[in-house]
């Protein structure tokens, strides 16, 4: 096996066993469903129902506003209760259309008619894939539509499917990529008839050797696709470092992927391409993770968009005995979107609900000291910045040393703040500093 | 001659030379200083806050002698620079009164329910962008001290979970306003004896689950104020207070004592 990855990168704890023993079952919620507006980057969608309708699984409910914005989709049947304000994962107050379940799951009519992929022209694709409010489902929730018409579709020469999951605990990836490699791989297929230079890459990491071999299985006789096994390492599945491992090309500051001749797009999502367009089954559910030392039956399940994450702990056994939860996360431990409560619901972006029973940065505070200029945090940066200088810029205040410092390319992997002998929160610092840059830039184009 | 004396002798040259070259161009290439600016820059506390608006004490000067900012401008100095100012400037000025920042929330620990434990960066700003509000209260003070941080005159600092300003070290630069990114400080006149500590723009059952020293917008007030000074806006009370008559009927009445004497 040709095994390759990039300069720098920590390796944390996997803890990915936790939540491997148990099979993928389909959760059916009993309570109300809670879709915020905003589960995806651009503008919020714009509620296409009104309090007191029926809706049925399937029909959308909200539909793009303006051209970075999707479509959100009810995965339940039931009555609109209410569109009002309530607490999510983004924050206090996100608008969120919130459904009445009544239980029975019916579709609306047309979800669910196959469709063969040679029917389908190339932006009858896309279309599916605007309608069924597919977005990046590996966090960052960018919508896939748009990704999909980059400005010359010529010069694309690589799609890579990211499948390397390399947050520890989280296991969705793993599991899908096993029991619906078929999918993935179709999903696969009709990117490649979008981009007829390109090859398909389905980037895996060495520690999931069950999903390497399902998706192997999958791409025998293909000449246009093949697996490419990656070192298990944190932050493999990093857009531009899984770019320059596979490519060898290097994404200078600034430049998207597409600018380079090559798209990501995570495994979820090119499920979730292949359901939209010859399934005609929109955004609806997701494979999702519960898991974290706190979790009494961590496992993964196939979670419908909305369900409140209570709920989900619930099924998975609840708290385990004598344990409390000291952090809640959405995503893993590194990268993840902390909780303040677990009303929360779980949006198209998130892939795993990590409940823990010790909080690190609670301990990480209490032995915080000073910076040694140990320059541990430069030699992991997968981004090749260095943090102690950018964190010394923040702490000033000093955006323009933190720009020319290339502080904005940051991604907030938080590798630095895992090795920092110093616990020093460091990528807190950035994230918050990056924000203040960005408000300021924001303010200035407004001028 | 002694090497000494020709040492001092050729320093006293150069040094007579130096000096009569610097008195010269000085005078060439001397920079016109408006006369009132440096008058009235000299009226200026020189804290630099930047509360008037301007970069700083010397852009608030030239901004002044040049007409384009009234005598009064100083929110720091207030009425005695103000004064100072005018009899330089000439110029007549209204009264001003003296304000001060004023945080509209009282959700300390005792009184506010928190939804969970922050940890981390000890700033609002930091806590705002990670989508965390620990307080069950969406709009309640975070209790972190962004503002503490922004205030040059150590007038405001955070007491069982909640800022609060010191009236009488305030000089209302109006930078912890800026600071708050729950928007919870405003500016009030110094004299108000009666605010409205709380924000939070839900409907008061919502309220009452998550902070006891919450506006219920329950409109008792409202219908206490003889002078229709009081209303509720959006949930939440406020005073308008060029018509409070600071008889405090409605102070009486609130019952989770939301508007109360200030001290």
């Amino acid at each position: 096996m040709n095994i390759k990855t990039f300069k720098g990168g920590i390796h944390p704890e996997e803890c990915k066993e936790m939540s491997l023993g148990t099979p993928v079952e389909r959760y059916l919620p009993q309570g109300d469903l809670i879709f915020p507006l905003n589960q995806h980057i651009g503008k919020p969608a714009r509620p296409v129902v009104a309090v007191g309708d029926k809706v049925l699984a399937g029909q959308l409910i909200a539909e793009a506003d303006g051209f970075i914005s999707a479509n959100i989709v009810s995965s339940c049947s039931g009555t609109v209760k209410a569109i009002e304000p309530r607490n999510t994962a983004a924050g206090p107050r996100v608008q969120c259309i919130v459904i009445e379940n009544d239980g029975e799951y019916t579709l609306a009519e047309g979800v669910g008619q196959e469709k063969s992929p040679q029917e389908l022209s190339n932006n009858e694709i896309i279309a599916a894939v605007k309608n069924a409010g597919v977005v990046g489902m590996g966090g960052a929730g960018f919508p896939t539509n748009v990704k999909l018409m980059p400005k010359d579709a010529e010069a694309i020469d690589y799609i890579i499917a990211n499948g390397c999951e390399c947050e520890p605990y989280i296991t969705c990836d793993d599991r899908l990529m096993q029991e619906e490699n078929r999918a993935i791989i179709e999903g696969m297929k009709l990117l490649l008839r979008l981009f007829p230079n390109a090859k398909g890459v389905i980037a895996i990491e060495d520690n999931k050797p069950e999903a390497i071999k399902a998706m192997e299985a999958m791409c025998i006789g293909e000449s246009q696709l093949y697996v490419q096994p990656v070192m298990t390492k944190y932050p493999q599945g990093g857009e531009r470092n899984l770019i320059s491992v596979v490519t060898g090309r290097d994404i200078k500051a600034g430049q998207l992927p597409a600018e380079v001749g090559t798209i990501v797009c995570n495994v979820a999502s090119l499920y979730a391409i292949y359901q939209a367009a010859c399934k005609n089954t929109p955004l609806m559910e997701r494979f999702f993770t519960v898991t974290g030392d706190a979790v009494k039956n961590p496992r993964t399940l196939i979670v419908k968009l909305g369900t409140q994450t209570q709920e989900l702990l619930d099924a998975c056994g609840g708290v385990k005995e004598g344990c409390t939860i000291r952090k809640a996360l959405f995503g893993g431990p590194m990268m993840g979107t902390p909780l303040t409560g677990l009303d929360v619901p779980v949006c198209k972006n998130n892939n795993a609900l990590t409940l823990l029973a010790v909080d690190p940065v609670e301990e990480a505070e209490k032995q915080m000291t000073a910076c040694i200029r140990c320059g541990r945090c430069a030699n992991v940066c997968p981004v090749h910045l260095v943090p102690q200088m950018l964190a010394d810029a923040a702490e000033r205040g000093d955006y323009k040393k933190w720009e020319a410092l290339y502080g904005m390319d940051c991604f907030q992997c938080g590798t630095c703040t895992w090795v920092c002998p110093a616990k020093r929160p460091l990528m807190q610092m950035f994230k918050q500093t990056k924000a203040v840059v960005m408000a300021m830039k924001r303010a200035q184009a407004a001028k | 001659m002694s090497p000494i004396i020709t040492a001092t002798l050729s320093v006293g040259i150069i040094g007579l030379i130096i000096g009569v070259l610097l008195v010269l161009l000085g005078r060439k290439f001397a920079v016109e200083v408006n006369e009132y600016q440096a008058a009235v820059r000299d009226c200026l506390p020189g804290n630099n806050c930047g509360g008037c608006g301007y970069a700083g004490c010397d852009a608030l000067a030239a901004a002044i002698a040049n007409g384009e900012a009234p005598a009064n401008a100083c929110p720091v100095g207030g009425a005695p620079v103000a004064e100072k100012i005018s009899h330089i400037m000439g110029v007549e000025i209204s009264e001003t009164e003296k304000t001060v920042a004023f945080v509209k929330c009282s959700g300390d620990c005792d009184h506010a329910v928190n939804r969970a434990n922050y940890v981390g960066l000890s700033d609002c700003q930091a806590a705002v962008n990670a989508g965390l509000s620990p307080k069950g209260c969406a709009d309640g003070c975070l209790g972190l001290g962004s503002c503490v941080s922004a205030c040059p005159f150590d007038a405001i600092h955070v007491v069982n979970g909640v800022a609060h300003v010191n009236r009488s070290l305030c000089k209302s630069c109006a930078k912890c306003v800026a600071a708050c990114p729950k928007h919870l400080i405003e500016i009030v006149p110094d004299s108000a004896q009666y605010a409205v500590k709380c924000a939070n723009t839900d409907r008061g059952p919502v309220v009452k689950k998550v902070c006891s020293a919450g506006c219920l917008a329950c409109k008792v007030c409202e219908k206490q104020c003889e002078n229709d000074a009081i209303h509720v806006e959006n949930n939440v009370a406020h005073i308008d207070y060029s018509k409070c008559t600071k008889c405090g009927k409605c102070a009486e009445k609130c019952k989770p004592q939301v508007i109360s004497k200030r001290f």
